[in-house]
C-alpha cells in the first residue's frame, strides 16, 4: 500500500514540476515576443531622428527637388504623430515614410557634389543601416512570436497554456509596396 | 533558439563532465603511482584545474584580445563595422552589442569571445576588414555572434582549459615516470604486479588522453562551427553573404601570427589552415571551408536550420545531424526576408582598404591632417614640433 502512495506522490511531483517548467517557459517566451515589439519602435524612433539632420545637409544641393524632401518630411511628422495608435495605421505610415526615404535616396544619385559630401556620405550609411535594423528587429520579433506560437500549440506545453490561458501571438506583416513580397504563412 | 541553447547546455555539461573525468583518472593514477596515495593525485588534478578555469573565465577574453593585439573601436572609427553587428545583434536578440575590436593583421580571419551574451566582444583582422563588402561582412559577423549566442564561446574556453590540463598533466606524468623513475614505487614492497599494473595503466592513459580529449574538443568544434553558419544564414536570410565571404577567406592562406591551438577554435576559419590541407581531417577544430560553402550554397532560397540541415544532408550523403533536434521545431519556414539595402554604396575595395588604413592609424592614436593637395599626413602622437609642411606642395599646417 504504502509504495503506491508513493508512487502517486511522485508522479503528482512530477507533473507540478513539469507545470511550474513548462509555465515559466512559456512567460519567458512571451516577454521575448514583447521585448522584440519594444524594439521595432527603438528602431523607428532612430529614424525619425536621422531626417532632420537628413534635410539639413541635403536641403543646399537639392533645391530642384522640393516635393521629394517635402514627401519625407510630411511623412516623418505623420509617422511620428501617429505612433501611439493602432499597428495596421502605423505600419502604413512607416511604410510610406520608407519609400519616401529610398526615393530620396534614388534621386541623390543625380547629384554629384551632394555624394561627395562626407557628412551625406555618413548619413547615407546610417539610414541604410537604420532600415535593416527596422527589418532585422521585425524579423526577430516575428521568430520570438514563432516561437511562442509553437510552444502553446505543440504538445505537451499546449496543456499548460491552455490551462493558463497563454494567447497565441500576433505576426507582423509588411505592408508597403517596394518591400520584397514574402510567402504568406498560414496557421489554420 | 532558447531551446537550442538549453539543449547545448545539457551537451556541453556531459561533455565537460566527461573531460573532468578523464583529468581526474589521470590525476589518481599518476597519484596512485608517484605517491601512493590516489586521492593525492585526485586533489593536484583538481587544484590544477580550478586554477585553469578561473584565470580562463575571469581573464579568458582579456587574455585573448590582448595576445592577438586587438584594438577596441568605437561607432565612429568604423560606422559600418559598427551597424552591422548591431544589425546583427538586434537580428538574433542579444541583449548587449558586443564590444568591437580590430587586429591589425593582414591575415583574414575573426573571433568572438566573452563568457557570458552580456560581457561579449567580437574582433576581425584588419585584412579581412578590407576584403569583405557589407553582405559578407554581416556573414561573418552574424556568424560570430551566433557562436556569442549559442554559449559556444564559454562552453570551448572550458573544454579547452580541461584539454589543456589533461595534456599538461600527462606531458609531466609521463616525462617523470620515463626519465625521472617513481619517487614511492621503490619503497612500497606491497604487491610488485600491482604495481606494475598500475604503471602500465597510468602510461597507458597517459599516451590515450590527450589524443582522445582532443579528438573530443575538435568534433564539438567542428559541429559549432556548423550550428554558428545555420545560424548567421537564419539571422541574415541570406546564407549567401557567409558563403561569398568564406570563399575569401578559403582562398587566402596566411597565418594569423597571434592565434595558438587553444584559440583556434573561436576564430571564424583554422587560423593554421594550409593551402591545399585534406579536406575531411579528424584532427581539426574547423570543418573544409569548401564544404561549408557548398551547403550554404545548397539551401535552396531558404534560410531556416530546416533548409541548412536538409543542405548538410545533401551535401553528405548522410543522415548525420547538425542541428540539435530541440532547435528544428522552431526554425520554421522563413517568415519574411528582410529588404537588403541596396542604397547604400558599397565601397570598393581600394576605398575600404583606405578606410581601414585610417581607422588603424587612428587607433594607434596618429592624428590625420588633410592637406588641400591630397596628401593624408599622419603625425605620431608624441610630435612635439607646433607646425608641419607637406612635403608635397609644402603648404605649412599648424598643430
Amino acid at each position: 500500500m504504502e509504495i503506491v502512495l508513493w508512487v502517486l506522490l511522485g508522479i503528482v511531483v512530477l507533473l507540478l514540476l513539469f507545470y511550474v517548467f513548462t509555465y515559466n517557459g512559456l512567460v519567458r517566451l512571451r516577454n521575448q515576443v514583447k521585448n522584440a515589439w519594444a524594439q521595432i519602435d527603438v528602431q523607428l524612433k532612430r529614424r525619425y531622428d536621422l531626417i532632420p539632420n537628413l534635410m539639413e545637409t541635403v536641403k543646399g544641393y537639392m533645391k530642384h527637388e522640393r516635393e521629394t524632401l517635402e514627401a519625407v518630411t510630411n511623412a516623418r511628422n505623420l509617422a511620428q504623430k501617429i505612433s501611439d495608435s493602432g499597428a495596421a495605421a502605423r505600419s502604413k505610415a512607416e511604410g510610406e515614410l520608407s519609400s519616401a526615404l529610398s526615393r530620396l535616396l534614388a534621386v541623390a544619385e543625380n547629384y554629384p557634389d551632394l555624394k561627395a559630401n562626407q557628412n551625406f556620405l555618413a548619413l547615407q550609411e546610417e539610414l541604410a543601416s537604420t532600415e535593416n535594423k527596422i527589418s532585422f528587429s521585425r524579423q526577430f520579433y516575428n521568430d520570438s512570436v514563432l516561437n511562442y506560437n509553437n510552444k502553446i500549440q505543440m504538445f505537451p506545453s499546449n496543456i499548460v497554456a491552455g490551462m493558463s490561458g497563454f494567447k497565441i501571438g500576433e505576426f507582423f506583416e509588411v505592408t508597403t509596396i517596394n518591400e520584397r513580397e514574402a510567402p504568406k504563412v498560414s496557421f489554420s | 533558439m532558447w531551446e537550442q541553447i538549453r539543449s547545448n547546455q545539457i551537451r556541453s555539461a556531459v561533455l565537460v563532465i566527461g573531460m573532468g573525468a578523464l583529468l581526474f583518472v589521470i590525476g589518481y593514477f599518476l597519484g596512485l603511482y608517484f605517491f601512493d596515495s590516489g586521492i593525492g593525485g585526485l586533489l593536484i588534478a583538481i587544484a590544477l584545474w580550478l586554477i585553469m578555469t578561473l584565470v580562463g573565465y575571469f581573464q579568458g577574453d582579456s587574455i585573448l584580445l590582448a595576445s592577438a593585439g586587438a584594438k577596441k573601436i568605437k561607432h565612429d572609427d568604423h560606422p559600418r563595422l559598427y551597424n552591422i553587428v548591431e544589425e546583427m545583434r538586434i537580428a538574433s536578440g542579444l541583449p548587449k552589442t558586443p564590444d568591437i575590436y580590430i587586429i591589425d593583421d593582414p591575415s583574414l580571419n575573426a573571433f568572438a569571445t566573452g563568457r557570458d551574451p552580456n560581457k561579449a566582444a567580437v574582433a576581425i583582422t584588419s585584412g579581412l576588414l578590407q576584403q569583405l563588402n557589407r553582405d559578407e561582412l554581416q556573414g561573418v559577423m552574424a556568424h560570430e555572434i551566433s557562436h556569442i549566442k549559442n554559449r559556444d564561446v564559454l562552453l570551448m574556453a572550458m573544454t579547452s582549459v580541461l584539454l589543456g590540463a589533461i595534456v599538461m598533466l600527462s606531458w609531466y606524468g609521463s616525462r617523470i615516470m620515463i626519465f625521472g623513475g617513481g619517487g614511492s614505487r621503490r619503497n612500497s614492497s606491497s604487491g610488485g604486479a600491482a604495481q606494475g599494473i598500475i604503471m602500465i595503466v597510468s602510461l597507458l592513459l597517459m599516451i590515450l588522453a590527450p589524443i582522445f580529449a582532443q579528438l573530443i574538443y575538435f568534433a564539438i568544434s567542428r559541429k559549432r562551427e556548423y550550428l554558428a553558419d545555420a545560424s548567421a544564414a537564419m539571422y541574415t536570410r541570406y546564407p549567401e553573404g557567409l558563403a561569398s565571404a568564406l570563399e575569401k577567406l578559403g582562398a587566402s592562406s596566411g597565418q594569423l601570427k597571434s592565434a595558438n591551438q587553444a584559440t583556434a577554435p573561436m576564430y571564424i576559419v583554422n587560423p593554421f589552415r594550409k593551402k591545399g590541407k585534406a579536406a575531411t581531417d579528424l584532427s581539426s577544430t574547423h570543418p573544409p571551408i569548401s564544404e561549408r560553402i557548398r551547403i550554404l550554397r545548397s539551401m535552396g532560397g531558404g534560410a531556416s536550420y530546416i533548409d541548412y540541415e536538409k543542405a548538410y544532408k545533401q551535401v553528405h550523403k548522410s543522415k548525420g545531424s547538425v542541428i540539435p533536434a530541440s532547435a528544428m521545431s522552431l526554425a520554421g519556414d522563413l517568415l519574411q526576408p528582410v529588404s537588403r539595402a541596396s542604397a547604400v554604396d558599397n565601397p570598393g575595395r581600394l576605398e575600404r582598404t583606405r578606410e581601414t588604413s585610417d581607422v588603424m592609424w587612428k587607433l594607434s592614436d596618429y592624428k590625420t591632417i588633410e592637406c588641400s593637395c591630397g596628401t593624408k599626413l599622419r603625425i605620431p602622437p608624441h610630435f612635439s614640433e607646433k607646425s608641419i609642411q607637406c612635403p608635397h606642395c609644402g603648404q605649412k599646417h599648424v598643430l
